[in-house]
């Protein structure tokens, strides 16, 4: 079983139109959907769930006001603001945990005198495994705000494992978040192949070789194409340079045209939309990228 | 005056707004700051191109383990929420990555065996681009937070009077991190259906802050009108609409200002800043 994991860097360089291209084209292939933060890919695989749960990746505290006595010892111990006195018509103040800034490492609750603080698991999110017309799909909604959304992509990507190994299904296709931070290193340790797809952009460049340090720094194969790359092809170039010179092979241009936007429109993936440029050099990545992996 | 620009989906053109509007205020005389919180990837100084006057290490504290005191108990391992800290037969690991420097484990041990020393994971660097004050954090490859850096680079918007502040995308801690304490947020989307379903996931984030907010629509006439309806259903302010512009992509791709390359969009930035401060935190005065 092999894990492709497509990235960017950069957000908004055609990931998800890729990801789901990609899934047409492997029919059937597990699907899991790593962007938890403001997953996109359900808007084209339109999933039937089949199974939801809740999603619990750490504690949060909660002060209990029957026994609080005010002491103050959280508000003074609490290294995230997240223990805010409230204003009281005697002087002495009383306290409240502030969610959104509690970053759930107990402190407060370890160290009250009084155990008048509660420390239990929180709902951080959900996730979901559904059908879909390409294979199932494995995928999650991080709560508003929250925090643990690195334990959250390590979820869904061991439910898709299982349930490949559950249908001896051989490819896991996973959609990553953009940045390099928490969720993406979630999303690709242990990986078989990265597909990195950006945009012929200064700013595309630049978090492209940001990129190349990751793969290398989790020594990860990696491979590059350039969406749009006819909105600039010097800078175009100067990408795929850069990759040889990184030893990341280059594995294909796809041409900017407004039907990947049509495609979205009609909950379509650009494969499925029909005859087009941008599909025509989808397919062409494809055949690269799914060859590749099998070489692995 | 601190204006955080945001939007759930990445790529919908923060970096484009921020860095314009900052361009616009600085040409009418305001004092303003542009600080570039996307600290995984930051690209406002492809645009701005800052002088940078002074780079420092940013990072957070780490617990560091005294062997001649430690006797291996194991309570700095069983309070940290984050498997930073794990106490072995006879010694004790740190994972300095994976901790949040809530000092739990230094106030447990009973030995006084442990200490906090700063531990890098990134950088900082502050500078100016014209009469623009600039900064940028930047995390370290490999490096899972983003927070702690995020904090410090908000610290440098110094006397400014009008404070930008870029975001990264998404809507989970780095974000949170970013917007806290801001005076209004301005969510960039596109006019697509995933603009448009990250929109209302930035939505429910402002919401959950209670922060002002209003919304620019970028690429406004490339997909639909739902976000348009959306916005007018839920009486969500509309602040500008920025056309799918081809010569706008092209300036963005070699790292020039459209205000700069493409004058006539001078206007939609002036009128976009007078707007903020004007409709959203006049509105927002009055309602408090």
């Amino acid at each position: 079983m092999k894990e492709l994991v497509v990235i960017s860097g950069k957000g908004g360089t055609g990931k998800t139109s890729i990801v789901s291209s990609f899934a047409a084209l492997a029919n059937p292939a597990v699907l899991a959907d790593c962007d938890v933060d403001a997953a996109d890919l359900h808007l084209i695989l339109d999933p039937t769930v089949v199974r939801e749960e809740n999603f619990s990746g750490g504690n949060r505290a909660e002060i209990l006001q029957d026994r609080c006595t005010a002491c103050g010892l959280c508000h003074e111990l609490c290294r995230f603001d997240a223990i805010i006195p409230n204003a009281s018509a005697n002087g002495n103040p009383t306290y409240r945990v502030d969610p959104i800034a509690c970053e759930g490492c107990g402190v407060c609750a370890h160290f009250c005198p009084e155990q008048a603080i509660d420390f239990s698991p929180a709902v951080n999110g959900k996730w979901f495994v559904s059908d879909t017309r390409f294979g199932p799909m494995v995928h999650a909604k991080l709560g508003i705000a929250e925090e643990n959304s690195g334990k959250l992509v390590a979820h869904v990507r061991t439910h898709a494992k299982q349930i490949a190994q559950e249908k001896q299904m051989d490819l896991i296709l996973i959609d990553g978040p953009p940045g390099t931070g928490c969720p993406v290193i979630a999303s690709i340790t242990g990986a078989d192949l990265i597909l990195a797809v950006t945009e012929p952009t200064l700013s595309g460049l630049h978090d492209l070789n940001r990129i190349f340090k990751l793969a290398r720094h989790f020594d990860i194969p990696m491979l590059v194409c350039v969406n749009k790359w006819d909105l600039n092809p010097e800078i175009t170039e100067k990408i795929e340079l850069q990759a040889r010179n990184n030893q990341v092979g280059v594995c294909g241009r796809i041409r900017y045209d407004r039907s990947v936007t049509e495609a979205q429109l009609k909950v379509q993936s650009v494969i499925e939309h029909g005859n087009s440029p941008a599909a025509e050099d989808i397919m062409k990545v494809w055949e690269k990228v799914s060859g590749k992996i099998r070489q692995n | 005056m601190k204006i955080a620009i945001a939007s759930g989906k990445g790529g919908t053109g923060k970096t484009t707004v921020s860095a314009n509007i900052a361009w616009t205020a600085a040409s009418m005389g305001r004092r303003v700051a542009y600080l570039d919180c996307d600290v995984e990837e930051p690209n406002g100084h492809i645009f701005l191109n800052p002088h940078i006057t002074d780079s420092r290490d940013v990072g957070h504290l780490i617990p560091q383990v005294d062997p001649d005191k430690c006797t291996a108990c194991g309570k700095c391992s069983k309070i940290c929420a984050f498997n930073a800290i794990l106490c072995l037969a006879d010694e004790v690991l740190v994972t300095p990555e994976l901790c949040h420097s809530c000092g739990g484990c230094v106030r447990v041990c009973p030995e006084g065996a442990i200490q906090e020393v700063f531990r890098k994971a990134g950088r900082l660097d502050v500078g100016y681009s014209g009469q623009i004050r600039f900064a940028q954090g930047l995390l370290n490859i490999g490096e899972v937070m983003s927070p702690p850096v995020i904090k410090m680079v908000k610290e440098e918007g110094g006397d400014s009077e009008i404070v930008i502040i870029d975001a990264p995308p998404g809507t989970s801690c780095p974000v949170v991190e970013t917007l806290r304490d801001s005076d209004a947020v301005i969510l960039v989307t596109d006019a697509t259906p995933f603009g448009l379903n990250d929109l209302k996931l930035a939505i429910e984030v402002t919401r959950v802050m209670n922060l002002t907010f209003a919304v620019v629509v970028n690429r406004a006439d490339l997909g639909t009108r739902e976000v348009f309806n959306y916005c007018d259903t839920e009486g969500i302010q509309i602040l500008a609409e920025i056309p799918d512009d081809r010569r706008i992509a092209e300036a963005y791709s070699k790292g020039r200002m459209i205000v700069d390359t493409l004058p006539e969009y001078r206007p939609l930035f002036e009128k976009l800043l007078k707007s903020i401060e004007a409709d959203l935190l006049h509105n927002e005065r009055q309602n408090t």
